[in-house]
């Protein structure tokens, strides 16, 4: 669980790609604004991932899979 | 969001703000200078009275257009919301030493790239130093570099920049006599207050939905591969370059350019230290004015530190003009890379304190 709320660009592309380092299947991501929500899920696609995303009232929870 | 339509939006949003851009010029505007975030608020500064370089004052409504375009974007499409908190001295500092720079060289990125399409090669030694002041502000974001995160503040703090806008448009309507116009020189050039309020609309409009910011191009190609946004950079860079074409702008050199001096070291020094300024801030001058309309009061503060920056540096002869930098110009563009220096160093390889660690 990458938590990315709050920071600025390109901060939560940078967490998220860190923690993609492992090669996991699963990953979850928890982002605030909808800029870092674009920017986290292209990352992830761009890697061959699936994103879902959990709208939690202003809030984002994507699902990373694959 | 599908990814081809992603990156044939901002192509589009690109060509468009390229060609207004380009054409602003020939409205009014002063040459290749349709849109510069540096030179408009520097303007608007001193329209403001916050410096008295009779030359350059002017409220700029492409500014006010752009903040409001984005508020409105924002609103719609309800991503508006107040935030703030992240280390906004250190915010505002960046802000005013990314002015120095863009002043040190005459332009933010923005119209470095309108220099570029009007054929201005001293341009060229620009963009050379924004790519070195670029990497350095990746050097640091690869080792841990951040400004920590911002929160959820007060319903009517991210009001703030907008209703700011609003009220210098009826100070540029009204007239009134402490407001400050150019009787000559780049400021009393510009194209009709409708028609600059409308271009900046567009473009407010357009930049909010694309996140468009010229250092976020190169920044997200060398970091992660990722080329939309330089999309958007070479989109504006190729419409405004044919407008000029057709239009009969550009002239291919180094010598006689509008608003441009022909000192190399200086042009990359300078532009070093914006790329560099502006990779720690998260985003050039045009996306902070964008995102200080989305409600974020740390992009204000940025920009309040840039409009100060530009006081500054015509209170202080910092400016460079068509003659060239100033001795004093060049001193603060290096104090400037060192204070940035130290400000990357700091959030990147000094620890937050025990209390903090902990929360």
């Amino acid at each position: 669980m990458v938590d990315a709320r709050g920071l600025s660009c390109p901060m939560p592309v940078i967490m998220t790609q860190k923690a993609m380092k492992s090669k996991e299947d699963y990953y979850e991501v928890m982002v605030d604004a909808k800029a870092p929500l674009e920017n986290v899920t292209r990352y992830a696609q761009s890697q061959g991932y699936k994103v879902e995303v959990e709208d939690k009232g202003g809030e984002y929870l994507l699902k990373i899979s694959r | 969001m599908e990814k081809k339509n992603d990156k044939l939006f901002i192509i589009i949003a690109g060509l468009i703000i390229g060609i207004i851009a380009a054409g602003l010029a020939f409205l009014g505007n002063p040459k290749n200078m349709g849109f510069c975030i540096a030179c408009f608020l520097r303007d608007t500064a001193g329209g403001l009275g916050l410096h008295k370089a009779p030359p350059v004052q002017y409220i700029r409504p492409e500014i006010i257009g752009i903040v409001i375009g984005a508020f409105v974007a924002a609103f719609a499409k309800k991503e508006f919301g107040s935030k703030g908190g992240s280390a906004p001295m250190t915010r505002f500092v960046l802000g005013f030493f990314a002015m120095v720079g863009c002043l040190m060289f005459l332009g933010c990125p923005f119209r470095m790239i309108l220099r570029l399409a009007g054929g201005d090669l001293n341009a060229v030694l620009g963009l050379v130093g924004f790519v070195i002041g670029i990497f350095c502000g990746i050097f640091f974001l690869k080792n841990g570099y951040s400004l920590k995160r911002t929160y959820s503040l007060t319903a009517g703090e991210g009001y703030w920049m907008p209703i700011l806008e609003v009220v210098i448009f009826v100070l540029l309507i009204a007239r009134p006599a402490f407001i400050a116009f150019s009787e000559e020189g780049p400021g009393s050039m510009h194209a009709a207050v409708i028609v600059s309020l409308i271009a900046g609309l567009v473009v407010g409009v357009l930049a909010q939905r694309t996140r468009l910011c010229m250092v976020g191009g190169m920044r997200d190609l060398v970091l992660f591969k990722e080329t939309r946004l330089l999309w958007g950079f070479i989109a504006i860079l190729v419409a405004a370059l044919v407008t000029n074409l057709v239009l009969g702008g550009f002239k291919l050199g180094f010598t006689e350019q509008p608003i441009a001096h022909t000192d190399g070291l200086w042009n990359c020094l300078g532009m070093l230290l914006v790329g560099f300024a502006c990779v720690l801030l998260g985003g050039c001058p045009l996306r902070q004015l964008v995102m200080s309309g989305e409600g974020n009061a740390d992009s204000a503060v940025t920009v309040l530190g840039l409009m100060v920056g530009a006081a500054f540096c015509h209170n202080f002869g910092l400016a460079s003009s068509g003659e060239g930098p100033t001795p004093a110009g060049k001193i603060a563009v290096i104090i400037g890379i060192v204070v940035v220096c130290c400000i990357g160093v700091v959030n990147t390889y000094v620890k937050a304190g025990a209390a903090e660690e902990a929360a």
